[in-house]
């Protein structure tokens, strides 16, 4: 189904945000202590010091916005990808941003012990750039230009390389591993509000310019030389979709670390019902990604309960097949 | 001097023409596995000169002297080895059966099937004080059954009238996201002891090989090469294409699958070993390829010894270059080989 009137866009879109409402809110009463609904409010209305109060405040409430939060930057962060390279693999994970990130916050940790948020959210910024200028360009050399299967294997071989570093520097030293292992597996638990509110200015800048570009890359999605023919400047428009790219990957990253496949699946999933007008897609990735790793984090919960799981290896599993999926589509747009 | 010798012995029951060039890059490449052999025999925190170390090998060394060499890192060193053969051997089985030269089996998940399997192994059969319940001779046999699920699984799902070589690779790096998060989960699920354990073993290390160890890989690793070598007519019809392979009388779906499972049985018991040590069934072929060409008579035992090489050349290397602390040896082969596959990636741009 494909919603074509503006009117019922609209109404899609709003009926996303109540969902997103929703979610978050389920995301707060749900899990391993159970919380009713009056206690939830009552957190928040007037709040008594009780534990499930604590825990509402200090620890469900950061997760759910951590999670919207992240869920919405990889979702936009990914169509943006995808549109960029014309290459509907494209997300930021397989592209080696996450790799990258990981391996510069890493490096940071235990060589640098750089321990301040600014500092590695600059960090993660670097090393998902660094990441992602390295794919790009591998994947765009040769006579065809740019195809799907050379900047996924670009890709991969860079996530294994820098995976392979990352690896070999923590065996190096036992303590940090435990440390990272869990940040390595992309977790948006046990991560305090700061986190999110020092990396917020940068996702939201994101956010912001991918919304404004928007009409903007629905020209460039038609091809360089029909966008170059109607006037646009794509090298300017493809630098300022870079920037963002690495705003809310990098932004992503540096919260919840590496969580893959996000950036695959909503794009996919919001252009099945939202048809190819990025003016729209890019606000409703926003929202389905948010909604989409609010659910995969409220999975997470029940899955080993009372284990968690970190949410990465969560939408790695959801997000496999359906990456399988699109490849043997034959790597055609959806 | 012509291009090839032929020998002929037994009153020419048996005779073959030996391609003098390939002959002598064999002899090389073997001399230079040996003097590894030896100055990694020497090496550690108790030094040896490679002279030293083979007489100590030979028994002419007191029994502290043969009790480091012998007990402790010859075990380490044949393990190496047989890894190194391992998976060349079947990196070169898999290149020639998918015609990709960037089917590397750690790329398309099937290292990364055995790494599930061995972590479920250790962790459904690991009693409360870590020690296995069972023989540890089964793992090598849940490796194999994890690296042939993904092979299959592979296979299967990259097929669609026929089989694309890129769909294929593509799909590989899909279930090697897919494995690696299993493996994470596992790791994650099990006490951090073993995490950090397990993480070493996934990385690829020797750590801790053992002549018990030695006794179980060494029969399979013989038989398996054995076969290989066997099959390998098979394996040059297969570089053909579908097509020529079917046209001079191949039947190449059953090789094809029987090449598969040895492939993933190489590999399995490499990794039940030695863990994830990557990419060296992606180097050692091509360098390989480069010395000798592609027909897979002389491909295939050079690309072994290569792999043996590059596996003892790391495990050395990270055991001894950083003391006290020990790097294992799939940190290095990963270091030089994902470069590598990037250079490959870069020949083939315009292919």
């Amino acid at each position: 189904m494909v919603l074509h009137r503006v009117k019922s866009k609209l109404f899609g879109l709003i009926i996303g945000v109540l969902l997103l409402i929703l979610f978050n809110f389920l995301s707060i009463i749900l899990g391993y202590t159970d919380i009713t609904i009056q206690t939830a409010i009552d957190a928040f209305t007037n709040f008594n010091g009780s534990n499930e109060h604590i825990i509402i405040q200090d620890v469900r409430l950061p997760r759910a916005l951590i999670a919207t939060a992240v869920g919405a930057s990889l979702g936009v962060a990914g169509a943006l990808l995808q549109a960029l390279t014309r290459n509907p693999l494209a997300s930021p994970d397989i592209l080696g941003f996450n790799a990258g990130a990981s391996f510069s916050i890493v490096v940071a940790l235990m060589l640098f012990s750089v321990s301040s948020l600014q500092a590695t959210t600059w960090i993660a910024f670097f090393g998902a750039t660094i990441a992602g200028l390295l794919v790009y360009f591998l994947g765009s050399i040769g006579r065809d230009g740019m195809t799907p299967i050379k900047m996924t294997l670009a890709g991969a071989a860079i996530a294994a390389l820098f995976g392979s570093l990352t690896q070999g520097l923590l065996v190096l030293d036992e303590t940090a591993l435990d440390q990272v292992l869990f940040w390595m597996s992309g977790s948006v638990q046990g991560r305090k509000l700061e986190i999110l509110l020092a990396v917020l200015p940068y996702l939201v800048i994101g956010l912001i310019i991918a919304i404004s570009i928007s009409n903007k890359i629905n020209i460039l999605t038609m091809g360089e030389d029909v966008a170059r023919g109607l006037g646009q400047r794509t090298l300017f428009v493809k630098l300022i979709t870079g920037i963002a790219v690495i705003l809310l990957a990098g932004g992503s990253v540096a919260i919840a670390g590496p969580i893959g496949f996000i950036g695959i699946v909503v794009p996919h999933v919001v252009k099945s019902f939202a048809g190819n007008d990025y003016r729209w897609i890019i606000p409703y990735c926003g929202i389905v990604g948010g909604i989409f790793l609010l659910m995969a984090d409220i999975g997470a919960r029940y899955v080993l309960m009372p284990e968690e799981v970190p949410v990465g290896i969560m939408t790695a599993l959801v997000g496999t097949p359906f990456f399988i999926y699109i490849a043997r589509k034959g790597g055609k747009l959806a | 001097m012509r291009k090839y010798a032929s020998v002929r012995t037994f009153r020419d029951q048996i005779s073959f023409l030996l391609d003098r060039k390939a002959f002598t890059f064999h002899v090389i490449s073997l001399l230079i596995l040996g003097v590894i052999f030896l100055i990694s025999a020497g090496m550690g925190e108790q030094f040896f000169s490679p002279w030293e170390a083979f007489n100590i090998i030979l028994g002419n060394g007191s029994s502290f002297e043969s009790l480091i060499v012998q007990s402790f890192r010859m075990p380490r060193i044949l393990i190496s080895i047989m890894v190194g053969i391992s998976l060349a051997v079947a990196g070169a089985i898999l290149q020639a059966i998918l015609r990709n030269p960037l089917a590397s089996p750690d790329v398309i998940g099937i290292t990364g099937g055995a790494s599930v399997a061995v972590v479920l192994f250790l962790a459904i059969f690991s009693n409360g004080s870590n020690a296995l319940t069972v023989s540890i001779h089964w793992m090598p046999l849940a490796a194999f059954i994890g690296a042939t699920i993904i092979a299959i699984l592979l296979y299967l799902l990259a097929w669609k009238n026929g089989l694309s070589s890129f769909r294929l690779v593509l799909i590989g790096i899909g279930l090697w996201a897919l494995t690696k998060a299993l493996t994470n989960l596992l790791m994650i699920i099990g006490p951090i002891h073993q995490a950090a354990q397990a993480n070493v073993w996934i990385t690829g290390s020797v750590y801790g090989a053992n002549w018990s160890n030695v006794q179980i890989l060494a029969p399979i690793t013989i038989v398996l090469i054995l076969i290989a070598f066997i099959m390998t007519r098979h394996l040059n019809i297969q570089e053909l294409g579908e097509d020529i392979a079917l046209g001079v009388g191949a039947r190449i779906e059953r090789q094809r699958l029987g090449l598969l499972l040895l492939s993933t049985a190489l590999i399995g018991s490499s990794v039940a070993f030695a863990g994830g040590i990557g990419f060296v069934g992606l180097m050692a072929p091509h360098i390989a390829r480069k010395l000798v060409g592609s027909s897979f008579g002389n491909l295939l035992p050079l690309s072994a010894i290569i792999g043996a090489i590059l596996v003892l050349l790391a495990d050395t290397i990270g055991r001894t270059f950083f003391l006290p602390i020990e790097v294992p040896a799939g940190v290095f082969t990963a270091a030089i080989g994902a470069p590598y596959f990037i250079y490959l990636l870069y020949r083939q741009r315009n292919a």
